[in-house]
């Protein structure tokens, strides 16, 4: 089990420095991918141990919402895409004060 | 007229009529919307006046309807007419349509309909305010009246008022918040004492622990402090003034104002009788410095309306130091004196805007010798600082005497501090007149043909004179509602007064010794 | 100087018996009581609202009005005289003007001795002066107005005169303040008369705090502001209580009288009409101080420190403004300086105590007479010469104008106290009176005579004897009848007034009121104290004509003077002191609080707007649009919430 959640650990920090650190709004996207599935292995996991569903459930809702979140913010990054012609996070900043 | 709710009715007429000029149809230059408006005032005023003719002076609580509204906090929608309602809302009636009169011409430099509609709107949440007997409902409808108020200032007037606007309606949000703690307060103590109930006459049966109800009484009082307004939460005052159109002045200063002096007596004296007391002390000291410090200002002013607007400073520390000192004569003085105040201020305040109109300037170092163009004008002008200066034979003096005496009474520093207002007053409005009024060369006047004042003007100014004159020689009618009322307010505060030093060996008052003559 | 001599206030403790006021109910004639107010009340009312449509014949109701006063108060005092002496009081109650709690004000009208002589001075001279102003003032084209106001100011002077308690004489007190103020600055368009107006109202408003404070502390102590009332337990108060009465008291008297230190009002006063001068300024207003002091008798009897720092106030002022009076070359306030001198006078005598009250009165009625006249007078000459004022340009005038100066020369004549004029009997009486109280008293009254002969003997070589000085093309005319007859008048009367005082009928008159004088002996006879008078007021005289009579007087004033002269031009320093002490400071103060509004308080809620503006604009620069900052911050919040619930859960 340790090494399940030891797994998720890691994804997680791994997907959290990626949305930090990286500019492209396709790799931050996936990281926050990557960082969904590290807790859908923690819950999954969690369900396991406790010998019931309801972590598995709790997967099943973060994947469409993750599929939701796919259709959208690939959409957005598309349009940002055509008129701005980036991708990077930071050139969309303004939104601002 | 037992169970009509004529107080009800008192109210919805003038909202009714802000509702009906809002719609009319917007012609360009159509005095349709100010007649509307004039009409429904007027129409308002004949109900209060029927009603007052019903009113029996020692009464207590008049014409009262009660329904309840909110039933899990207790708030009831519960109307009622005192002594001191029943001035407060004669005074108001009486006001709004001279008010519309004299700003016939400021309203059409926006829209008439908007400021005839909020005009008519005030007048209606404001005569809730002085009817309500429902603490919650009367939180509600005070803080309703900020919305015209600010709308009013804000729409109508000299550049700046924005700005004005937005300063009047924080300082009163910001006293409005601290009443609400209190008014949530009330409902706390209420219910643990059993069924909550925000009805006057409920609570003041309710005992309040003395921390509690100090605490509740600061909340009320703060609220109230920044209406009157006293130092040193007056600052808004003088801005709002010099912005705000004489009209809009005269409601805010003359009407909403007494909101605040009108809930010392009513909420803060009758709900908390043991923290009143509490906090005389400082209460008279923030009085007296409001009066000399507000007379002190005035005279510094070169703006004619900043100079009135800081002259209620004064007066209105005049009022809070008649209430607070505890005693018939201060009781009866401050209400008298918010009456008088209002007639007076209302006169010098319109007088005054016409002047402006006539000068095309609101500052006193551009004007001289007005006088020679506009004799009626200056006339009216000098009765109306006179009368702010207290003079006798003049309403406003009975209450300044009786204010004074009894703020001797309660101790003769008080006394000997309050009275260099009657200096002070004789030097802000006699330098005023002088340098606006006096000298050789006038003026220019704007209005061309008749630059003294005309017809619809003196129509304004003629009966705020005649009540100037007329209640400072026979304010007797004004102190047969008032005396009932301080009456039995001292008496729930539980306060008598003190007998003169050396008893009178003859029972009968002096006035009818010598009796015999009619 | 010892005024605090142990002979004054001894002897005025000694006086003991305060007379109580006992008045029976108006009936009869009496019942006409109020018309005497009410008739130059609604004098004042139609002028004042008729407008324009009365400008024609307003001076005539005017003049009517008072004339009809004058007729009633007559009428009542010959009534009053067919009365015995302790059946001379006589209230009316019109009706309650306010009430609250036990405080209890009526409008009520108290008639006896006292205010008795009052209406006749008031309505009498009144009734001349209104005359006297239908020619004075026929060019003017505010005429209208200017009787208005003169009927306005009788009305509140009676009202003054004829109240029943303190609150009463407090709306007289401040009626004639208002009318003494219109008429001050009756010609508004110059800007010395405007400042004058405003000056006289303010300085008399110090006064008036007195008399509020006194009304306030009376209520306080008798529960009532009723004279009857207090003249009733007067005596139960305590001595602390009955001085601070006393000196507030002093204080409104010395506001509304011009005496020392609120006298700087009175030589600015005279920017008003000539007429105004006479009426307000010499003969009836200024002296309501003097009334003030002799009404409320009840209490400075029983107040014997409040009584010397009312003799003490009188001769400062008495010596103030004769020296005033000696350097003036302006007609109208060389004869304001010698008003506030002889009010001086009368407040000396009230001061004395039950001695002197009744000379108070009786000087203050034939000041009322010789000075109306010579003001008059003065205002005849000025009508003569083109308005000049400056006696420098004056001279040689017995001949252009022989009724004025007739006239002129027999108030002249009573005012330095030459008998058998009626100023002679008055201020015998007083400086006799002030002598047998406390001798130091009694000498600066008499230097004051000398003075005032000095004064007054300059003023008529100037204006009458001498070279023409007169300025070209001034043609100097004798006024008009119109004019004259009032002259005549208040000069007969100036002559004959002593007869008040035969067989001491003025003091017996007075005595249900004001209390029987105590018998006095003086270590001389009396017949010795009026010779030495005389002889001071013969010196004073050729003093006056060694300097004026005898050398040609320059038509610019010489300003290579002694430094009394100096001061004494200056008003003796008084605006400069009001200036230096109370009007610059008090500028100073209402700038600065001015500033203190619009910088410290307003400034605190302004600057805490400003404060929160600022903690915005700092605050919404995280708000920078990078995600990754804000992914950060939500970064830093979990682990901030996490950290929270491991410390609660470990704890």
């Amino acid at each position: 089990m340790t090494e399940h959640i030891v797994l998720s650990a890691i994804l997680f920090t791994i997907g959290c420095v990626g949305v930090l650190t990286r500019r492209n709004a396709l790799v931050v996207f996936m990281c926050v991918e990557l960082m969904l599935n590290a807790c859908n292995l923690a819950l999954v996991t969690f369900a396991k141990q406790h010998g019931n569903l309801d972590g598995q459930v709790a997967a099943f809702f973060v994947m469409v919402v993750a599929a939701a979140e796919v259709v959208i913010g690939l959409a957005i990054i598309m349009t940002i895409f055509r008129t701005r012609r980036s991708a990077s996070v930071d050139d969309a900043s303004l939104l601002k004060y | 007229m037992n169970d009509f709710p004529w107080l009800t009715l008192l109210i919805v007429v003038p909202l009714v009529g802000a509702v009906v000029t809002a719609f009319l149809p917007r012609a360009r230059g159509s005095a349709l919307p100010k007649q509307v408006g004039l009409a429904f005032s007027g129409l308002t005023l004949v109900l209060a006046a029927v009603m007052a003719t019903s009113y029996a002076t020692d009464g207590g609580m008049q014409l009262e309807e009660q329904h309840s509204w909110i039933s899990a906090a207790g708030v009831h929608y519960a109307l009622g007419l005192d002594g001191l309602g029943l001035l407060m809302v004669l005074l108001t009636v009486v006001l709004v349509p001279i008010v519309l009169v004299a700003s016939w011409a400021d309203a059409d430099q926006g829209s008439p309909h908007a400021f005839v509609g909020w005009v008519l709107a005030l007048e209606a949440m404001s005569l809730a305010v002085f009817t309500a007997t429902d603490v919650f409902l009367f939180y509600v409808v005070f803080e309703a009246t900020l919305i015209p108020a600010y709308f009013l200032i804000g729409g109508f007037g000299r550049p700046g008022r924005s700005r004005a606007a937005v300063k009047f309606l924080i300082y009163q949000l910001v006293g409005g918040l601290v009443m609400l703690a209190s008014v949530i307060g009330l409902y706390a103590v209420s219910s643990d004492a059993g069924t909550p109930s925000y009805l006057l006459s409920d609570l003041k049966s309710l005992d309040i622990g003395t921390q509690t109800e100090r605490w509740l009484f600061l909340g009320f009082f703060v609220a109230f402090a920044i209406k009157a307004p006293m130092f040193p939460v007056h600052t808004w005052l003088a801005d709002t003034t010099e912005k705000a159109t004489t009209g809009t002045s005269v409601l805010l200063v003359c009407v909403l104002d007494k909101i605040g002096t009108f809930g010392m007596l009513r909420y803060c004296l009758g709900l908390f009788p043991g923290a009143s007391q509490w906090a005389t002390p400082v209460v008279v000291v923030l009085a007296l410095v409001s009066i000399v410090y507000g007379a002190f200002v005035a005279i510094g002013q070169d703006d004619v309306l900043r100079l009135i607007g800081l002259t209620s400073l004064s007066h209105f520390g005049f009022i809070v130091l008649g209430i607070f000192v505890f005693s018939t004569q201060g009781g009866s003085g401050a209400v008298l004196y918010m009456v008088n105040h209002g007639m007076g201020t209302a006169l010098l305040f319109l007088i005054a805007g016409f002047m402006i109109r006539r000068s095309g300037t609101t500052l006193i170092s551009e004007m001289r010798g007005i006088e020679k163009v506009t004799p009626v004008l200056a006339g009216v002008f000098l009765v109306a600082g006179l009368a702010g200066a207290g003079l006798p034979g003049l309403a406003p003096f009975v209450s300044e005497m009786l204010v004074l005496i009894s703020a001797f009474n309660h101790a003769w520093w008080a006394g000997a501090v309050a009275v260099t207002a009657i200096v002070l007053a004789a030097i802000y409005m006699l330098w005023m007149y002088q340098r606006t009024m006096t000298g050789p060369t006038p003026t220019p006047v704007a209005v061309e043909g008749a630059p003294d004042l005309g017809r619809r003007e003196m129509g304004v100014v003629a009966p705020l004179l005649l009540g100037l004159v007329l209640f400072g020689f026979f304010p007797m009618p004004l102190l047969n509602v008032i005396n009932p009322y301080v009456e039995s307010t001292l008496a729930e505060v539980g306060v008598t007064d003190e007998p003169s030093v050396v008893p009178v060996s003859d029972p009968v008052p002096a006035g009818s010794v010598e009796g015999g003559q009619e | 100087m010892n005024l605090t001599d142990m002979s004054l206030s001894v002897f005025a403790a000694d006086a003991g018996h305060v007379p109580v006021l006992d008045p029976t109910p108006a009936s009869g004639a009496f019942t006409l009581l109020w018309l005497i107010i009410a008739l130059p009340l609604a004098g004042a009312a139609i002028l004042l609202l008729g407008g324009r449509a009365t400008d024609r014949w307003g001076h005539l109701l005017g003049t009517a009005t008072v004339l009809g006063s004058f007729v009633v108060s007559l009428t009542l005092f010959i009534s009053l005289l067919g009365r015995g002496a302790e059946d001379r009081e006589i209230s009316q109650h019109l009706y309650t003007w306010f009430q609250a709690g036990t405080l209890d004000v009526g409008m009520d009208l108290l008639y006896d001795p006292l205010s008795a002589l009052f209406l006749l001075l008031i309505t009498g001279v009144g009734s001349l002066i209104h005359i006297y102003s239908i020619g004075y003032m026929a060019h003017d084209e505010r005429r209208r107005r200017f009787f208005a106001y003169l009927n306005l100011f009788v009305a509140a002077m009676l009202m003054l005169v004829l109240a029943e308690n303190y609150v009463g004489v407090f709306l007289g007190w401040e009626g004639v303040g208002l009318a003494s103020y219109l008429l001050i600055g009756f010609w508004q368009y110059r800007p010395s008369a405007a400042a004058a107006a405003k000056k006289a109202f303010v300085m008399n408003r110090v006064g008036d705090m007195g008399l509020s404070l006194a009304i306030a502390l009376m209520f306080v102590t008798f529960g009532t502001t009723s004279f009857v009332a207090i003249s009733a337990v007067s005596g139960e108060a305590s001595q602390n209580t009955l001085t601070a009465l006393g000196l507030l008291l002093l204080l409104a008297a010395c506001g509304k009288s011009a005496q020392v230190p609120l006298q700087a009002w009175l030589l600015d006063a005279m920017e008003g009409p000539t007429p105004v001068s006479a009426l307000i300024h010499a003969a009836t207003m200024v002296t309501a101080g003097v009334y003030l002091v002799t009404r409320s008798n009840f209490i400075y009897e029983l107040a014997p420190d409040a009584q010397t720092a009312v003799v003490v106030v009188a001769v400062v002022t008495l010596l103030w403004g004769a020296i005033l009076g000696c350097a003036k070359d302006d007609i109208k306030k060389a004869l304001a300086g010698s008003t506030m001198s002889q009010i001086g006078y009368m407040m000396l005598a009230a001061g004395l105590g039950a001695a002197g009250y009744a000379l108070a009165i009786f000087h203050l009625l034939m000041h009322g007479f010789f000075k109306a006249d010579m003001f008059l007078g003065a205002g005849s000459v000025m009508h003569a010469m083109d308005d000049d004022v400056n006696m420098r340009h004056y001279g040689a005038l017995r001949r252009a104008v022989p009724v004025t100066f007739i006239t002129f020369a027999m108030g002249y004549l009573a005012i330095i106290g030459i008998p058998p004029f009626s100023g002679f009997w008055s201020k015998d009486k007083i400086i006799e009176t002030a002598l047998a109280d406390n001798w130091v008293v009694g000498l600066f009254a008499l230097l004051g005579a000398g003075i005032t002969a000095f004064y007054m003997t300059r003023l008529m070589l100037m204006t009458f004897f001498g070279e023409k000085r007169w300025a070209e093309g001034v043609h100097p005319h004798e006024s008009p009848k119109v004019m004259t007859v009032p002259l005549m008048v208040l000069a007969a009367l100036s002559l004959l007034g002593g007869v008040m005082l035969i067989g001491d009928w003025i003091v017996d008159f007075l005595a249900p009121v004001v209390g029987e004088p105590p018998h006095e002996e003086l270590a001389v006879p009396p017949i010795v104290v009026s010779l030495i008078a005389l002889a001071v007021v013969a010196v004073g005289v050729t003093i006056a004509w060694m300097i004026f009579g005898r050398r040609p007087i320059p038509r610019e004033a010489p300003q290579e003077v002694s430094f009394v002269t100096r001061a004494a031009r200056a008003d003796l320093y008084g605006d400069a002191i009001n200036d230096g002490l109370v009007v610059v400071p008090g500028h100073a103060v209402a700038t600065g609080l001015t500033t203190m509004d619009d910088v410290v308080v307003d400034g605190a809620v302004e600057g805490g707007s400003l404060a929160v503006a600022g903690l915005g604009q700092t605050l919404r620069k995280v708000q920078n649009g990078y995600v990754r900052s804000y992914a950060l911050s939500l970064l830093g919040g979990a682990l901030l919430v996490v950290a929270a619930l491991l410390a609660v859960n470990l704890a």
